[in-house]
């Protein structure tokens, strides 16, 4: 990473800018679907397309590792856990018009403060600072690896041990039976 | 202008071989068939032992009516079959076929990257599902995605354990780390991985989600034509994914006698053979009941491929 003395500038992006802009802007677009269309899967569906351009935004940032495993968690598995869920329900074909549920405005302001934060956290936190694309892949494996386990390690058993009592807490509640109601 | 030229070339390579195996694999499926249970099997089409039949079918299929159901989504029903194509000619892409470089593109997190793309795969069948506006396609999306989500566990574990074992998730380096003594040391994984991919691809004796006495054909119940042909050859690109995939981590790809040039032939070979494999288990094993699928994925292959880990780390850490 360089500092601010050898910014390229804004003025002529490459085309790995342009292209992170214009899927920046599907992945916005298929997202903002997400939460207005009235129909209950086609709302997963456009989640897969908002996950999925994610992905590609992380590989255009050469972070490789990344990106595949959020395709693998979210598209794999989170959306098919989605897509079960709603099979079970009486998820109709075409509109649910009791899919709104009135909170249209909160939502909105929910999600305008949360994105304002997460915005100004990243700008603040980078600045000026400068990926460069062009060298060796910054994100691959052995790097991801590497930082995570020497300088991360203590987040992340942090994350384990919540994982394991999430798990738990799961089985706990689904093997409490009929007799206790 | 080579560089370019050399990925056109790879990539025309990756999908000649997408069109091709799949119906070698078909054909093979209808001749072992028919043979182990007695019988010949297509004979007449093209000739010597019917070897266009499967010509003969896309034909078929080709001329047939695309029906979509009124009450269907159309839109999500008509985009699921290539949902569901897709994904495995990406895969065929990381798969590397030979020593020095013979792959469609070295991906440095191949690993994960073939796993993630394969479980794209399966959103096909649930769109098919749920589009279909038919009660049985619907139980059938259920199933696949029941099914999906228990099998997925065991298989990325045990593709874990291989990854300990080279050191890396990139599919060449692993070949690149093997030695022979690995199938013994991961055989349980490798047993494992297979099954539970069996399992990913809904093929007997794990096809409850298409059981056609119960459900007639599940989540594609509702297809004619291109679209139902193009399900069925994503089942033969699964095959050859799949087995590919197991001969890959598990068998030493193109590790053999004279690898240095008959790389690619092991690769072929232990490949082909794994497909036999599956045919054969088509042929010979009754079709797991609902519950019997859950148990088996939750009860045994979880716990085996969790011993597989703890084994390949205890032996890593005694060699290194």
């Amino acid at each position: 990473m360089n500092l601010a003395a050898a910014h390229p500038g804004f003025l002529s992006p490459t085309g790995v800018e342009v292209a992170f802009v214009l899927v920046g802007l599907a992945t916005l677009g298929a997202a903002l679907l997400t939460v207005t269309t009235r129909q209950l899967v086609h709302a997963a569906l456009w989640l897969v397309v908002a996950l999925g351009g994610l992905a590609v935004e992380y590989l255009l940032l050469t972070a490789e590792f990344i990106a595949w495993v959020q395709v693998l968690i979210y598209v794999g598995s989170v959306v098919v856990l989605l897509l079960f869920g709603l099979m079970l329900t009486k998820a109709p074909i075409g509109r649910s018009p009791d899919a709104d549920s009135g909170n249209r405005w909160v939502a909105l302001a929910v999600a305008v403060a949360a994105a304002g934060t997460l915005v100004w956290v990243v700008v603040d936190a980078f600045r000026t600072t400068w990926i460069d694309l062009g060298g060796p892949a910054q994100g691959s494996t052995e790097v991801t690896g590497a930082i995570l386990f020497r300088h991360w390690v203590l987040p992340f058993e942090a994350l384990s041990v919540l994982l394991l009592a999430a798990l738990v807490g799961a089985i706990v509640l689904s093997k409490r039976t009929g007799r206790e109601r | 202008m080579d560089s370019t030229l050399d990925v056109v070339l790879r990539l025309v390579a990756v999908l000649v071989v997408f069109l091709v195996l799949p119906l070698v694999v078909g054909q093979t499926e209808h001749k072992v068939m028919a043979h182990m249970q007695g019988r010949l099997g297509p004979m007449y089409a093209g000739g010597f032992h019917g070897w266009a039949q499967l010509v003969a079918d896309g034909v078929k299929f080709a001329q047939k009516e695309d029906v979509v159901p009124a009450a269907a989504d159309r839109r999500v029903f008509q985009l699921a079959p290539a949902v569901a194509l897709l994904p495995y000619l990406l895969v065929l892409i990381a798969i590397p076929v030979g020593p020095h470089g013979f792959v469609g593109e070295a991906v440095d997190a191949g690993l994960f990257f073939v796993l993630a793309v394969m479980g794209v795969g399966v959103l096909g069948s649930l769109m098919a599902g749920w589009a279909s506006a038919n009660k049985f396609s619907l139980l059938g999306g259920v199933r696949t995605a029941a099914q999906l989500m228990a099998y997925e566990v065991p298989m990325l574990l045990t593709a874990a354990s291989v990854a300990m074992a080279a050191g890396t998730v990139s599919l060449p380096g692993i070949l690149d780390a093997f030695h022979w003594w690995w199938i013994p040391w991961q055989i349980v994984g490798g047993l494992v991985f297979f099954t539970a991919g069996l399992a990913e691809l809904q093929r007997p004796p794990f096809d409850m989600p298409v059981a056609d006495s119960e459900i007639i054909f599940g989540a594609y119940t509702e297809y004619t034509g291109l679209r139902f042909a193009l399900f069925l050859l994503a089942e033969y690109a699964g095959i050859v994914v799949l087995c590919a995939l197991t001969a890959v981590l598990f068998l030493g790809g193109w590790h053999g006698p004279m690898s240095g040039s008959l790389g690619w032939l092991w690769t072929l070979v232990k490949t082909g053979l794994l497909a036999f494999v599956v045919i054969w288990l088509r042929v010979s094993y009754p079709r797991l009941r609902e519950d019997q699928l859950q148990k088996l994925a939750w009860t045994i292959l979880i716990p085996l491929s969790l011993a597989q880990i703890a084994l390949t780390g205890v032996v890593k850490v005694v060699i290194s």
